[in-house]
């Protein structure tokens, strides 16, 4: 086997912590977000009569295209994002809140962001309530972001070929050791086929946000994958 | 599903060993017994999959008061013309022939200490673990001057079969240039984009037989599901034939008097030749003697369609309140794949896999004009919560909106065949 360098050992543990905290992030919780609000309840108001404030009133919000309620006067800078087709979902709340200056420069919201990636699905939950709900409005904006798990089942019914499979690791085999072991770069021998394969679609449709799985993933295709996963799932060393 | 395959078949030994063998012989009988509740998307789906996946391990018993099941989907294609009524109805004898214990009687109570069903016959049904599954009965007083002994005068036509043929041939009767009014319910309510649908079926009938009949539609809500597309193809099939009054012009603001025929608008009366009233809905009514609802609706944990109020009752479909999915036959049946896997795993110990769900709901506006809309679901502890999402587009070429509507009628034998057999 290869030797791994030091420097790129690091540098993939790095990226293991960040997409941990995104992972975490995912799930929020409406009642500890609406104590988030409180610091946005100044200028913005949400719920049965909510009007516009200094800020627009949230209530419908997701789903809904940004600066296109017609009765606010809204920043140059958001007009523009709008027309550019910037929409409300979990994931531009998300980046939004975070740091509201990075998708609009010159919003009128003089607020710094939420740095806890926990505060910010909280109240992105919250706000959440009071959009359609998708039991009466199919097409209404998710209320989880999407998970690994959402993988078509014929994908995961695939019966994988292992001595195609040999072929391919190759191409893994530089990085992760074919005899196990997960110091620096994670362990991929005898996973259970599912995990496996649902992973690499994970990485591929980039919900898993390792920059170089990416790479690797999407180019596999969907038999690839499953032989892969069928070799990984009994290789004996 | 990324179960831990060693976690997994620890859990399910340990389940085996400790728990379901144990309380099986404690009650004193051979086979674990379940009761189904039902038989729609979720009572036949359930007791199907229980039955053929137990291999007779467990006995399976399905109350249904019908002999004949006449789906709520593609009830409105009926309507359209698009279908005959028999092709909309099914037989219960694959299902038993399937090894369920098929009973045609009405459940009248659940006993959920002594564990038994009551039934209108005078039967007493005892079960192990007990599936609701009874969709929709009508909110009483939800729309002034309706009761159910209206229904003659001003069908609901929201549970198939002779309502639907009522509706169909009130339709058939109305004179030139008469007047269809229907009273759209309030939300949450049984297959949202129905009512819709029905006006698209309705203008087609009606243009191809009376097309200078008018229809009205009452909503009491501001938007309504795959709006745009509606008002799109209403627009292109249908132009100045459906006026649509929503909540903004008082559309909640509702009377209907089924002896002079007429219905009145926020103020407004008109004569209707042909009134559809679709009242405000509610859990079918033996969820709510059993004690599983609260308010309205059947609360369940999302990870197995159990009742919030009682471990052994697991509630599915439209009368259940899980969350984010839509109440469809589509929702239900992917509900009672969930459920049947727990409660065979909770009675026999087989392997239980993680909740998946799923949900797509076809539309037909016109002739090969179909539209859908669907997504995908998973278990939270507070819910069956969304994860993703599609929606047909507006201005889709005729192409792609017949290949849709071909793909619903796949898809309707497809559902079919897997909830009966």
């Amino acid at each position: 086997m290869a030797s791994v360098p030091v420097r790129h050992i690091t540098t993939l543990a790095a990226c293991l912590v960040w997409a941990g905290s995104v992972a975490s992030a995912q799930t929020g919780d409406a009642e500890a977000g609406e104590a988030v609000f409180s610091k946005c309840a100044g200028c913005h108001s949400v719920g049965p009569g909510a009007k516009h404030r200094i800020g627009p009133h949230l209530n419908g919000l997701f789903g809904r295209r940004a600066a296109s309620l017609e009765d606010f006067r809204y920043s140059r800078s958001f007009r523009r994002a709008g027309a550019g087709g910037l929409e409300w979902h979990a994931d531009t709340l998300d980046a939004f809140l975070e740091n509201p200056r990075a998708l609009a420069s010159r919003t009128r919201m003089s607020f710094r962001g939420l740095k806890d990636a926990q505060d910010r699905a909280n109240v992105i939950a919250y706000l959440r309530g009071f959009s359609d709900d998708p039991s009466d409005i199919p097409e209404a904006d998710p209320t989880r972001q999407g998970s690994e798990r959402d993988l078509d089942p014929a994908i995961l019914a695939l019966v994988g070929d292992p001595e195609y499979g040999a072929y391919l690791s190759g191409e893994c085999t530089t990085c992760h050791r074919a005899a196990g072991g997960d110091e620096g770069i994670p362990s991929i021998v005898l996973w259970p086929q599912e995990d496996f394969v649902t992973a690499m679609h994970a990485y591929k449709n980039k919900t898993r946000r390792h920059p170089v799985m990416q790479m690797i993933a999407g180019r596999l295709g969907d038999e690839e994958i499953a032989a892969l996963a069928a070799y990984f799932g009994q290789v004996q060393e | 599903m990324t179960l831990d395959r060693r976690t997994f078949l620890g859990t399910s030994a340990a389940a085996a060993g400790t728990l379901a063998a144990p309380q099986v012989l404690a009650d004193g009988h051979g086979k674990p017994r379940v009761v189904v509740v039902g038989g729609g998307a979720g009572g036949a789906t359930a007791a199907r999959y229980i039955a053929r996946d137990s291999k007779g391990e467990i006995s399976v018993t399905l109350i249904e008061p019908t002999r004949m099941y006449y789906t709520c989907f593609f009830s409105n294609l009926y309507l359209g013309g698009f279908k005959e009524i028999r092709d909309i109805g099914h037989s219960y004898g694959a299902l038993a022939a399937g090894g369920v214990n098929v009973v045609h009687d009405w459940a009248v109570g659940v006993d959920r200490d002594a564990r038994t069903v009551a039934l209108a016959g005078g039967a007493t049904v005892p079960y192990d673990k007990l599936i609701l599954s009874p969709g929709i009965d009508f909110v009483e007083g939800a729309v002034e001057g309706w009761d159910l002994s209206a229904q003659n005068a001003m069908p609901h036509a929201y549970k198939a079969g002779s309502q639907s043929e009522l509706l169909k041939a009130q339709l058939m009767a109305m004179p030139e240039g008469g007047t269809f009014v229907m009273v759209a319910p309030p939300n949450p309510f049984r297959c949202p984009p129905g009512p819709y649908e029905r006006v698209s079926m309705v203008a087609h009938l009606l243009r191809t037989n009376n097309p200078t009949a008018k229809i009205i539609v009452a909503d009491p809500k501001p938007k309504f599901s795959k709006m745009a597309l509606f008002q799109e193809g209403w627009a292109d099939h249908y132009p100045g034939m459906i006026d649509w009054i929503g909540e903004d012009f008082g559309g909640g603001n509702v009377s209907v008097d089924p002896g002079a025929m007429t219905v009145t608008i926020d103020g407004e009366e008109t004569k209707a030749d042909v009134c559809n009233v679709i009242p405000a809905m509610k859990a079918g009514r033996i969820a709510g003697l059993a004690g599983v609802t609260e308010g309205n609706w059947a609360p369940v944990n999302a990870a197995d369609m159990s009742s919030r109020a009682d471990p052994d009752i697991h509630v599915l479909g439209d009368s259940s309140q899980q969350g984010d999915m839509p109440k469809s036959g589509f929702s239900a049946n992917s509900q009672a794949k969930v459920c049947a896997n727990a409660v065979r795993g909770a009675l026999t110990g087989s392997k239980v896999f993680p909740a998946r769900f799923s949900n797509t709901c076809w539309s037909l506006i016109a002739p090969n004009d179909g539209v859908k809309v669907g997504a995908t679901y998973e278990a939270t502890p507070e819910k069956i919560a969304k994860i993703d999402g599609f929606i047909s587009a507006t201005g889709e070429s005729a192409a792609q909106r017949k290949a849709t509507y071909e793909e619903s009628e796949g898809w309707y034998t497809g559902i079919t065949t897997d909830m009966l057999g």
